[in-house]
């Protein structure tokens, strides 16, 4: 009946909470979530498993403050744009993470960090080609990715 | 004092906003290549649900919150729908 | 410049923290989108929308919830959810464009493009792409 009793739970409370807290739409909005998961349920996708869970509001910490610092870097190199000249291009970073819930979360952080798109993975090689817009140094991206984020996933996954 | 000075808050963020939108759509109709066109839609998408929340504190009716989720949710799949077009519509096999 | 009406008792310090953080919001977008038109290839003006998608939209929410919050009109539901869904789909929706255009460039033989990796399977390759 109920695949996904999390994803059921909160779907409720957001139907409730954009619509009114009332027996009708509390009702309207359990049939949404039944179903709702039912359609999650036939995606069969894999279940994650958090065993360091208490980790994630660390890597939510470094996460918000590199964003709000490369925002800051990124807005600086867009402003004076022609008078400093920046080099990009792209990098590939070996990575060792193969939960796909990891590297999904992965991509996601290093894709919404302004100065870094994500580009591929590749499986069999294990390596993500990367865009930089502010491309210095090399090794020193490369290095930056694998311990301050790869490193910390690799134990909230392990 | 302080209310005048969010008045001209809100408007400054909403011309922002709106030149923002107008940048975007100058990459839209200028973009070299389709992904540029596709990029700039998607950046339209975010400046107008943006813009919309503005208005939405300006006037304080929640219905501009309501248009800019929806429109949120429009830019996505839009935006999805076309990059999977590029990847497979028309490129040379 | 009108006061706005419905915003009669909102103390000071909260007028002063929503104005920051909506100029601070909006003046994000707006250089993000200026980079945007200025920057000379596709993969280098893929950085520039995410100034907006990040801060740019979190410094909105930001304001309106603190808004919202303090006048106590009405619960500050559309913010939170519409700051979740910008936060977890741009990712996705710049991830796809991205390989798609390297697909393009690929398929032309741009010679700016990094060649592809020998022997790629197709299914794992994607992870967070939508499929």
């Amino acid at each position: 009946m109920l695949p996904y009793p999390l994803l059921s739970a909160s779907l409720v409370i957001m139907w409730l909470a954009l619509n009114g807290f009332t027996p009708g739409h509390f009702i309207l909005g359990c049939i949404v979530s039944v179903f709702a998961s039912w359609g999650m349920a036939a995606l069969r996708p894999v279940k994650p498993r958090l065993p360091k869970w208490y980790l994630l509001p660390k890597l939510v910490g470094i996460v918000l403050y590199d964003i709000l610092r490369s925002n800051l870097a990124v807005a600086s190199i867009l402003l004076t744009g022609g008078r400093r000249k920046h080099k990009s291009g792209f990098i590939t970073v070996p990575i060792e993470l193969e939960n796909p819930t990891a590297l999904a979360v992965l991509a996601v952080v290093i894709t919404s960090t302004p100065g870094t798109a994500w580009l591929e993975y590749n499986s069999l090689s294990k390596t993500v080609l990367i865009h930089v817009l502010d491309l210095v140094d090399e090794a020193e991206w490369q290095a930056l990715i694998k311990t301050r984020y790869e490193a910390l996933l690799m134990e909230i996954f392990k | 004092m302080s209310h005048t000075i969010l008045a001209w808050s809100v408007t400054i963020a909403q011309v922002f906003l709106a030149i923002a939108m107008a940048l975007a759509a100058l990459r839209m109709f200028r973009g070299p290549r389709a992904q540029d066109r596709v990029l700039a839609l998607d950046t339209l998408y975010v400046n107008s649900m943006l813009l919309l929340m503005v208005f939405g504190m300006r006037t304080g009716k929640v219905i501009y919150f309501e248009a800019s989720l929806v429109i949120g949710m429009l830019g996505f799949v839009a935006t999805v729908a076309l990059a999977k077009f590029l990847m497979r519509g028309e490129v040379i096999e | 410049m009108n006061v706005i009406e419905h915003a009669g008792d909102l103390p000071a310090w909260a007028a002063l923290a929503v104005s920051f953080f909506l100029v601070v919001g909006a003046g994000l977008t707006l250089t993000g989108t200026i980079g945007f038109a200025r920057l000379p290839t596709f993969y280098e003006r893929i950085h520039a929308p995410t100034l907006g998608t990040s801060w740019g939209t979190g410094g909105i929410v930001m304001a309106s919830m603190i808004f919202f919050t303090v006048l106590a009109t009405r619960p500050v539901v559309h913010e939170i959810l519409i700051g979740i869904f910008v936060t977890v789909t741009t990712p996705v929706t710049l991830m796809l464009l991205a390989r798609a255009a390297l697909h393009r460039d690929r398929a032309e033989g741009n010679p700016e493009v990094p060649a592809e990796a020998p022997l790629e399977r197709e299914a794992e390759g994607q992870p967070a792409a939508g499929d």
